[in-house]
């Protein structure tokens, strides 16, 4: 079974409700998908970590081949693409890597050199598999990096909790894609709670089967509370402020290996996602 | 016009409560919000009148005519993006993992992939006594650096006098951040004190310098980790990066907000703080 974790509003506690979930499950996978802010690590610290790098292919262009005609500037959407001294000059930071240039060169003029653009950890945080895609500064698709973690976590099979980025462009769709149940965490101010509706209406959309996490609750925020009774969605665990909880987090600590009482919390989550399992 | 951009790597550090009291602070006449994956400036902006709003077309998507389609599979053969799943022997297309490239429909034989326009998002414009551009990317749609640029792009042009832009922005370092930090004057990074946000800081920070743009940094809920806040100024004063000020966490913020206001206008401790910081960031702009 895999669980998604996801918020829209970033700063929510997806990563501190998806450590918590794997360090009470044991046997599990977390994998951070959040490539661009990859945080699960800071929680987690695997032991024994492994580091394979994640590369795009870029096209290079062989002079003594080419013919100029052109047709791979012509062909390639992205204008990637330009022709200047007599030979195609590609524009890495805008290349989507489709493979078109090469594809339609009819003389054989084009092929594809690696280019990293992030990488993928392994390690271990007692019984739990930590898995975490880390995207290079100044790159600007996550999606690579994205499916490399992703890939990585199907390698084991069994429970995985997949830590989301925020938001809901393509970079969360890809992350979600495959899971089995999505965990929406809503933080109950004004801001938190319209993007929690991007995001659900995002995961109803796939057809998941969801639930609720609100975390730092003062009191409850009417709009959130009537949005989830509305729309069936249970509300499975309501996390208060706590400055303690907040120095915990803070600290890179995870709640449920600290305080018996959240232990047992974060426990009786897992079996109510587990119970709603299709 | 000077451009100031609001960005913290992390989210929920506290961009938009800042962008929303800088905007009171400055009677800005020019606002953008660039986070188009998840905007909210617009939840505490007043504004009178309806907006303008274009339609964002982002890149082209591939159709798939199951009637002409011979099931050849070359298509799904030479998609990078595994965005053609075969169910039954029919191909169709994932939409939101298309990129719009064009291979399928060049490498089908039978001529049966067409590309048609796709609608991303949505832009909004508000013209009142303040120029405010935002926009809203469509679920699980890429393209979103050029949505960025286009929202900016809209304010700046309908704008041309504005003294001073206040620009709110998206988490993280990717596209929409990248494309946000182009051609602006400042960074103004809003850290949260803690080991994830010191990490995200350090990210976002290499990656603003790779576009060799100018940045200050400020916490917020400073006093919830003084300890990482020594850090922050400590990583501050190490990249000679301006560090303009701590904001005290404050339960004024969040009513505020819950209520649609800005900071700026609720009389508290968090409101001097983000006063001091925004002086100190003006300074430096100039």
């Amino acid at each position: 079974m895999k669980i998604a974790v996801l918020s829209g509003k970033g700063g929510a506690g997806k990563t501190m409700v998806a450590v918590n979930l794997a360090a009470i499950a044991q046997q599990v996978t977390y994998v951070d998908c959040d490539v661009e802010e990859p945080n699960g690590r800071l929680f987690l610290k695997p032991e024994g970590v492994a580091r394979e790098p994640v590369c795009t292919l870029l096209p290079e262009f062989d002079a003594s081949k080419c013919t100029g005609c052109r047709r791979c500037v012509e062909f390639c959407r992205f204008n990637a693409l330009v022709y200047i001294k007599e030979k195609p000059l590609v524009f890495p930071e805008v290349c989507h890597a489709c493979g078109g240039c090469q594809v339609v060169c009819p003389d054989g003029a084009v092929c594809e050199k690696e280019r990293p653009v992030g990488c993928v950890e392994r390690g271990q945080h007692g019984s739990v598999r930590v898995i975490t895609g880390i995207l290079n500064a100044g790159e600007a698709s996550g999606v690579p990096v994205i499916k490399a973690a992703l890939r990585a976590g199907d390698a084991h099979g069994g429970l995985e909790i997949i830590d989301c980025p925020p938001g809901s462009a393509c970079s969360v769709m890809e992350s979600v894609a495959s899971a089995d149940y999505c965990l929406l965490v809503a933080e109950p101010t004004a801001f938190g709670f319209h993007n929690f509706q991007m995001v659900y209406e995002l995961a109803s959309l796939l057809g998941k089967p969801c639930g609720a996490v609100i975390n730092k609750m003062d009191a409850p925020y009417d709009p959130l509370e009537r949005f989830c009774e509305t729309n069936g969605l249970p509300i499975l665990l309501r996390i208060p402020y706590s400055r303690q909880l907040a120095r915990l987090a803070a600290n890179g600590e995870i709640i449920a290996e600290k305080d018996m009482e959240y232990a047992g919390q974060f426990k009786r989550l897992l079996e109510k996602i587990g119970g709603v399992r299709r | 016009m000077k451009k100031l951009l609001i960005l913290s790597g992390k989210g929920g550090t506290g961009k938009t409560t800042a962008a929303a009291a800088f905007i009171r602070f400055a009677q800005a006449r020019a606002i953008a919000d660039c986070d188009v994956d998840a905007p909210n400036l617009h939840i505490v902006t007043p504004v009178k009148t309806e907006p303008e709003r274009f339609v964002f077309a982002g890149s082209d998507k591939a159709r798939i005519d199951t009637g002409a389609c011979v099931g050849c599979g070359l298509c799904a053969q030479h998609c990078r993006f595994d965005a053609i799943e075969e169910r039954d022997g029919v191909y169709r297309i994932r939409e939101t993992a298309c990129e719009g490239c064009g291979v399928c429909a060049y490498v089908c034989p039978v001529k049966a992939v067409t590309l048609t326009e796709d609608i991303a998002g949505e832009q909004f414009l508000y013209r009142n006594d303040a120029v405010f551009s935002t926009a809203m990317l469509k679920m699980g749609r890429g393209n979103s650096g050029k949505l960025v640029s286009d929202v900016k792009l809209a304010m700046t042009n309908a704008a041309p006098n504005a003294e001073l832009a206040i620009i709110d922005g998206s988490p993280g370092i990717g596209c929409p951040v990248i494309s946000s930090i182009s051609g602006v004057d400042l960074v103004l990074i809003v850290a949260e004190p803690s080991q994830a946000g010191r990490s995200d800081l350090e990210r976002l920070f290499k990656t603003i310098q790779i576009f060799r743009t100018k940045a200050a940094v400020c916490v917020n809920k400073w006093d919830a980790s003084p300890e990482h806040t020594a850090a922050i100024e400590q990583f501050c004063l190490e990249h000679q990066i301006p560090f303009v000020g701590r904001i005290p966490y404050d339960k004024h913020a969040s009513a505020a907000i819950n209520r649609g206001m800005s900071l700026a206008d609720v009389d508290c401790p968090a409101r001097d703080a983000l006063r001091h910081i925004f002086d100190q960031t003006g300074k430096l702009l100039g």
